[in-house]
């Protein structure tokens, strides 16, 4: 029922049962309304069958007689009863006498009164037929037909169908209040209920509860909710505690961490202040002495010479290892990059250092992100090196190209086809300080690689070379491209 | 051009102080170097307190300072300087083995006229410590005393 389908529990609940009440007291009206009407049309049939007889017996003699006169008479005992509108006594068939209450109405209806049986009757909308047999030591001799309203019985029906109604109307007034009632107390604790919801799941309060209805369904349901509720909060409280301890554990851990950092930022300063002076004081004092070489022989020059040169050296890998660390440290300021513009700069400078021109090949390289300034130490180290090892060939060719493109990050390659390496030692590449050259070879203390392994590691990418000895070798970085939110 | 001022030079290391003289010297820099051992002295100095208290007055050509010296470092002695007015307009060159990032923004940050990094080479070192005497101790003109006040970043502005 669409009535029943919609609108809120409370409509529904007063309709459902106004409804049942409403066509309980209808049914209840009909029956009552029909069964007097039945009563009513019995009594009226008894009461003309008693008049039809009494009339009949005092007709009796009429006809024997043919006293027409008399057999008047005897119907105009029927103005007792005004009910009664016509009558008539039949003998062979003829009219033999005739009442009519109202003088100049139409008495053919009582004809048809022939028709019937003895004691017979006919219920017309408004009236009455009834016919008695006059019989005379058993044998008919005439018959009476009586014709009544049916006012009286219509007008009693009327005032049953108005008591029922007027009772109907009462009662279902009566139901709507009571009804109205009860429902509160049905959906009163539901709306409760969905009160209650409706702040757990605005304010993520997991303490409030419902209170009882005193309802066993609704109750239940009242309690189930609570229960769930009370689940709720206890599993928030555990996954609090458990997110706290993590937050106080991450706390300890950047605390440690932080602490670690900060001792190490104190070694390297000690390193780069402490450790540089006697250096440069081993430097100096050995250059001025050389100043009075000649007092000191071949010999002595050669080793003063070797003096001087490891502690150059030895500079060179303490300022190697500290910008190294720094690169790990430094702030990393992110911006979009374009690395053919950038690759295109290192390379103009980078030429200065090249003995034999290089065949020079630059591809057009994408925008990535990331720091400028770190990014172009990553190039300055890879095109540095691709000259430096290519530069024993007679025709060096560099090639800095876009090696791939997927998920995100782009892949670029340096290649020289310079001395190249085994790919056994590939992995030894990116270490600190790790050379796969002697020095007299090729210059540098092996910081380069490792300088660009970080930097790309920070940026979130990663480095890996090929190389076939004598044939050159390329360098591969992957670095994440500037990501555009659709 | 002005007759030559004194530098002042502060540094704890005897064999830094030999080098750095040897080199000055090499340089052919007539101008007179006091040497003081740390920064405690150099301010001594620069406000003829204590053992400097008869030294005939006016302010050195140039301070160079070390940066890690015993009581009080160079860095304290830039600060000191910069916020005295009488020595406010003297330049000052941290002459030091640090490289690190934080000495060379908190020295610009106080106002240092240079921060050299001494190298490790003799040679370089030499080149470098000739430059820095020919150029403050000889060619740059500093303010009459008193007259003006020296701000960082070599903006010049009235008292």
């Amino acid at each position: 029922m669409k009535t029943l389908s919609g609108g809120s529990v409370r409509k529904q609940l007063i309709l459902a049962s106004v409804l049942s009440s409403g066509t309980a007291l209808v049914l209840v009206g009909a029956a009552m309304v029909g069964y007097d009407a039945l009563e009513l049309r019995r009594a009226l049939i008894r009461r003309l069958s008693v008049q039809a007889d009494i009339v009949g017996a005092n007709g009796v003699s009429a006809i024997l007689f043919s006293d027409q006169e008399s057999a008047e008479k005897t119907l105009a005992a029927f103005r007792a009863d005004p009910r009664v509108i016509a009558a008539s006594i039949y003998a062979d068939g003829q009219r033999f006498a005739t009442y009519l209450r109202d003088p100049g109405m139409e008495s053919d209806l009582l004809d048809e009164g022939l028709n019937l049986a003895s004691g017979g009757h006919r219920l017309d909308r408004d009236l009455l037929l009834l016919s008695k047999d006059l019989v005379f030591e058993g044998k008919t001799i005439g018959r009476v037909v009586v014709a009544s309203e049916l006012t009286e019985m219509k007008t009693a029906m009327l005032r049953g169908g108005v008591l029922v109604s007027v009772v109907l109307a009462g009662s279902l007034g009566i139901a709507i209040v009571i009804s109205s009632r009860l429902q509160r107390r049905i959906t009163e604790p539901v709306r409760r209920l969905a009160d209650v919801a409706r702040r757990v799941s605005q304010d993520r309060d997991y303490s409030v509860r419902a209170s009882g209805a005193g309802n066993e369904e609704i109750d239940s349901l009242i309690l189930s909710f609570n229960e769930m509720l009370e689940e709720i909060r206890k599993q928030q409280h555990e996954l609090r505690a458990a997110h706290d301890k993590l937050e106080l554990r991450v706390a300890e851990r950047t605390a440690q961490l932080k602490a670690a950092n900060d001792e190490l930022e104190a070694f390297s300063y000690s390193v780069s202040h402490d450790l540089r002076a006697p250096l440069r004081h081993i430097a100096g004092f050995a250059e001025m002495l050389e100043g009075q070489s000649a007092s000191l022989g071949e010999e002595g020059r050669r080793c003063l010479k070797k003096i001087s040169l490891a502690a150059t050296r030895m500079g060179q890998l303490i300022d190697d290892l500290l910008s190294f660390s720094r690169i790990g440290r430094s702030d990393m300021q992110t911006t979009p990059v374009n690395l053919s513009q950038l690759v295109e700069e290192v390379v103009r400078e980078a030429r200065a250092e090249e003995k034999v021109p290089a065949e020079w090949r630059l591809g057009t390289l994408p925008v990535v992100k990331g720091d400028r300034a770190l990014l172009r130490l990553v190039f300055t180290n890879l095109i540095s090196n691709a000259i430096k090892y290519s530069s024993k060939d007679a025709h060096p060719r560099i090639e800095v190209k876009l090696a791939g493109k997927e998920d995100g990050e782009v892949v670029v390659c340096v290649s020289d086809n310079g001395v190249g390496f085994d790919m056994a030692y590939a992995s030894k590449l990116f270490g600190v300080f790790q050379r796969l050259h002697r020095a007299d070879e090729f210059e540098g203390t092996g910081i380069g690689l490792a300088n660009v392994r970080r930097i790309v590691h920070r940026h979130g990418g990663r480095t890996w070379a090929e190389g076939v000895p004598g044939q050159g070798a390329s360098f591969y970085l992957s670095l994440p491209v500037e990501q555009r939110l659709p | 051009m002005n007759e030559l001022k004194r530098i002042l030079f502060a540094e704890d290391s005897e064999e830094d102080t030999e080098l750095t003289v040897t080199a000055l010297k090499e340089s052919r820099v007539a101008n007179e170097i006091i040497v003081v051992r740390d920064g405690v002295e150099a301010m001594d100095y620069l406000l003829r307190r204590g053992v400097f208290a008869s030294h005939a007055p006016g302010n050195p050509a140039v301070a160079l300072l070390d940066l890690k010296m015993p009581r009080m470092d160079g860095m304290e002695v830039l600060r000191r300087m910069r916020s005295d007015d009488k020595l406010r307009a003297i330049p000052v060159v941290i002459l030091t083995s640090s490289r690190e990032e934080r000495d060379l923004v908190e020295s610009y940050r106080l106002g240092v006229n240079a921060y050299v990094v001494k190298p490790v080479k003799f040679q370089q070192f030499v080149d470098a410590v000739k430059t820095l005497g020919l150029f403050w101790g000889v060619l740059n003109e500093t303010p009459p005393q008193g007259a003006t006040s020296f701000v960082k970043k070599g903006t010049v502005k009235s008292d």
